[in-house]
């Protein structure tokens, strides 16, 4: 049986032992997590170190393994909504919007514009209070305890614009079959307009506090540098990718939900060492926001939802006083929609990068299998040969700038 | 002149009949089927080859279709995508019930490591030369293939949910 | 001095006061002392625990009620807040760190996942953390909003305050860790 098929402390130990015969230098194992500081999420690296250099690692992901692609196959189509909530828990609205664009492709069904500009206002929306964690996040691990403190009362802020919308804060569980389960509220309007009024004094302040500081600077240039070609092997994908040099971003390669009706530009690094993610991730905030305004700006008329009966539950007014309403949203809560066979593959720029949703159809209520192709899952691989021979500081600062978020590991 | 659907067929059918099978086109994407025998070769052609030029694996996944016949019951999917045309790809191949190998590409594309080692974890497909196939997302000690469509979703072994209030029958009535 | 006009004055123990001193019962002094400081270990694992997060920030500041440092070494906290869902592989974990905290200790179940598996009654989901370490106080939600946390920790506060000071080393509470197995 080969060395790597053992539990990684083992094939350690082994070399610890090999190492001391032949070369006299005594090495160590550092188990870094489960449980982490800072609460990153729960994944374990076993280290073997060489004072404070490490000189190998290895992973242990599914310590929160809850089987969302098998619990798929046993729920209709709207129930798994609140399963893509919890994919990256920190922007559930792109994993929303993901996930019923991914249906909508599969029953064929067309999405008015209105909808459309709403969805792209919500999901750039999700990718501030993202960056706005992981950001802060990295300050946090340097040391740098206030940033984290300040803006969070804007993804508070954030939180408030969700809970106008769909009454939720974190797990938004937003959205139906064909659009959004109602239209927004005034006060959601106005919330936004005053986030986006206010925000930007703040965010600037934030970059200025840790992006030309010394000590943030020294922490994180040169730590966990990646490039374009070892990115582009390992499945990088979003920021990570784009912190190496290379500008690939769904959002622009193939244009979905009206996002080629607007002008934005794609940040992208040169190093993709940590400080570069960090920049690549703040400029990204910037371009969000630019976003958001031009969809405020160019918003047409429309209703707020497809005209798709089949799938999209009649107002309680209509259910009832008229009796097609009722049949209707009987047949739809029962699961008697219309679903063909088919197989679609659709996806998403997420926070952390492509977000695809792997959907098989066979004519019942659940799908036949339904695979999410997770970004994090798949950079995280690349994690000990990335922080290979650095110190253990670099690694976790390495950790918390490609954010991982574990909801989105394990699945 | 820029790389479409028909080009991809009609390249990968010039190469690799019989071995490839049953193109078709699904929401715009080119899936097709090969057969494990080749499967390495068709990945490798389809990436290296410079008018093809596949050069980023999306996703690697399985699936079980108990209702087949023996030896197509296993699937595992390849999709890849062609950044410089913008084009998607679908590969399937087929595998036997009784004993589901395949190569690993993780020669090919480094990011199949970890995918592959999920599918191994939730099916049971075997990956000939994978440099660490081990369980990765279940426990290292559990002895069966949780997503296979024989084993149950919930722990049959609770004693504090009533299989009754979800409609069930089951041994937690 | 702060202009509000409603505050309200948490009325003293029970005791005996003169120049100088109040005298009352040590178990109310140490629990006073106990409940207004306790420090958390954040087990957080998932969604549960970005609501911790926002919880832990400005707007909501557990820090104000004695958690303000957090404690993320087991022997240095007070009460184990797990947050999120703990899967079967995790399980053995949780149960380490809670046997590596220092007597004594309280747990708190944060979020639905912890109290009870949650939406995720599947075969990798420990249905409940109460499976194996003793919980005192279970939050319900998915996620709890930030104030039903800080609810769950006000009623911790209250369990703090009132409890024995020999607690810990009475019959039932060995009776209750040897139903769980702990040492």
């Amino acid at each position: 049986m080969s060395d790597l098929l053992l539990v990684p402390e083992e094939r350690f130990q082994k070399e610890i032992d090999h190492i001391r015969k032949t070369e006299g230098v005594e090495l160590s194992i550092l188990n870094l997590g489960p449980t982490h500081p800072a609460t990153h999420g729960i994944f374990q690296n076993i280290l073997l170190m060489d004072g404070e250099k490490i000189i190998d690692g290895e992973g242990t992901v599914g310590y929160i393994h809850r089987a969302f692609e098998k619990i798929a196959e046993n729920r209709p189509f709207y129930q798994i909504n609140v399963l893509t909530d919890r994919l990256n828990y920190c922007s559930s609205p792109i994993n929303n919007t993901g996930w019923w664009m991914t249906v909508e492709k599969a029953l064929g069904i067309e999405i008015p514009k209105r909808v459309q500009y709403m969805r792209v206002i919500i999901m750039e929306l999700a990718r501030i209070a993202d960056h706005i964690i992981c950001s802060s996040v990295m300050g946090v691990d340097t040391g740098a305890l206030t940033g984290f403190l300040y803006v969070m009362q804007y993804r508070e802020k954030i939180y408030e614009i969700y809970e106008e919308i769909c009454g939720a804060r974190l797990t938004t569980n937003m959205g139906r079959i064909g659009g959004f389960e109602r239209e927004w509220s005034e006060a959601a309007w106005k919330k936004l307009d005053e986030f986006l009024a206010e925000f930007p004094a703040v965010w600037k302040e934030f970059e200025d506090m840790l992006s030309r500081n010394r000590i943030f600077m020294d922490r994180t240039i040169g730590a966990g540098a990646v490039d374009a070609e070892m990115a582009m092997s390992y499945g990088f994908t979003g920021p990570n990718l784009r912190a190496a040099g290379v500008d690939y971003d769904i959002r622009v390669a193939s244009p979905y939900c009206s996002y080629e009706d607007f002008e934005f530009d794609i940040p992208v690094g040169q190093n993709g060492d940590c400080y570069d993610r960090f920049c690549v991730r703040n400029a990204e905030v910037w371009e969000s926001m630019k976003i958001i305004r031009q969809a405020l700006e160019k918003m047409p008329e429309g209703p707020y939802h497809a005209d798709v009966p089949d799938y999209y539950l009649p107002p309680k007014e209509e259910v009832y006083n008229n009796m097609e309403a009722l049949i209707y949203h009987f047949k739809i809560v029962m699961g008697e929609i219309p679903v063909p066979n088919t197989e679609v593959y659709h996806s998403v720029e997420g926070g952390n990068g492509e977000l695809g949703f792997y959907l098989i159809t066979n004519g019942s209520r659940v799908p036949y299998r339904l695979h999410f192709r997770r970004p994090c899952f798949i950079y995280y691989q690349a994690f000990n040969e990335i922080v290979k021979g650095r110190s253990l500081s670099d690694a976790i600062i390495t950790l918390s700038s490609m954010n991982v978020i574990a909801g989105e590991l394990d699945c | 002149m820029s790389l479409t659907n028909e080009n991809i067929q009609q390249t990968l059918s010039r190469e690799f009949t019989p071995h490839v099978e049953n193109f078709h086109i699904l929401h715009d994407m080119l899936a097709f089927e090969a057969r494990k025998e080749h499967s390495f070769e068709v990945l490798k052609f389809l990436k290296e080859n410079p008018e093809l030029n596949f050069n980023f694996l999306t996703d690697v996944c399985g699936i079980h279709y108990p209702d087949y016949e023996e030896d197509r019951q296993f699937c595992v999917v390849y999709h890849l995508h062609n950044w410089f045309d913008n084009i998607r790809i679908r590969v399937k191949v087929f595998l036997p019930a009784a004993n589901p190998e395949i190569e690993s590409i993780v020669s090919l594309y480094a990011g199949a490591n970890w995918q592959e080692r999920e599918t191994y974890d939730f099916y049971g497909i075997v990956f000939k030369n994978h440099p660490q196939l081990k369980r990765i997302l279940n426990m290292d000690e559990m002895e069966s293939f949780p997503l296979r469509k024989e084993f149950p979703l919930e722990d049959q072994g609770r004693t504090d949910k009533d299989d009754r209030f979800f409609g069930r029958t089951g041994p937690n009535c | 001095m702060s202009n509000s006009s409603n505050i309200k004055q948490v009325a003293p123990p029970e005791g005996f006061s003169g120049e100088g001193f109040f005298a009352t019962k040590l178990s109310e002094v140490v629990g006073l002392a106990r409940a207004n400081s306790m420090w958390p270990l954040p087990f957080a694992t998932s969604c549960c625990g970005i609501e911790y997060m926002a919880t832990m920030a400005a707007t909501y500041d557990i820090g104000r009620f004695g958690s303000e440092r957090m404690s993320f070494s087991p022997r240095q906290a007070d009460m184990l807040l797990v947050m999120g869902t703990i899967a079967k592989k995790m399980a053995p974990i949780l149960r380490q760190v809670y046997e590596q905290m220092a007597e004594p200790k309280w747990v708190i179940a944060v979020g639905a996942c912890a109290s009870s598996g949650g939406v995720f009654d599947t075969y990798s989901v420990l249905q409940g953390i109460d499976k194996v370490i003793p919980v005192d106080v279970y939050v319900p939600g998915c996620p709890p909003r930030p104030e039903q946390i800080l609810d769950g920790i006000l009623e911790l506060q209250n369990i703090v305050k009132n409890e024995s000071v020999r607690r810990r080393s009475s019959e039932e509470y060995k009776e209750l860790l040897n139903s769980y197995n702990i040492k």
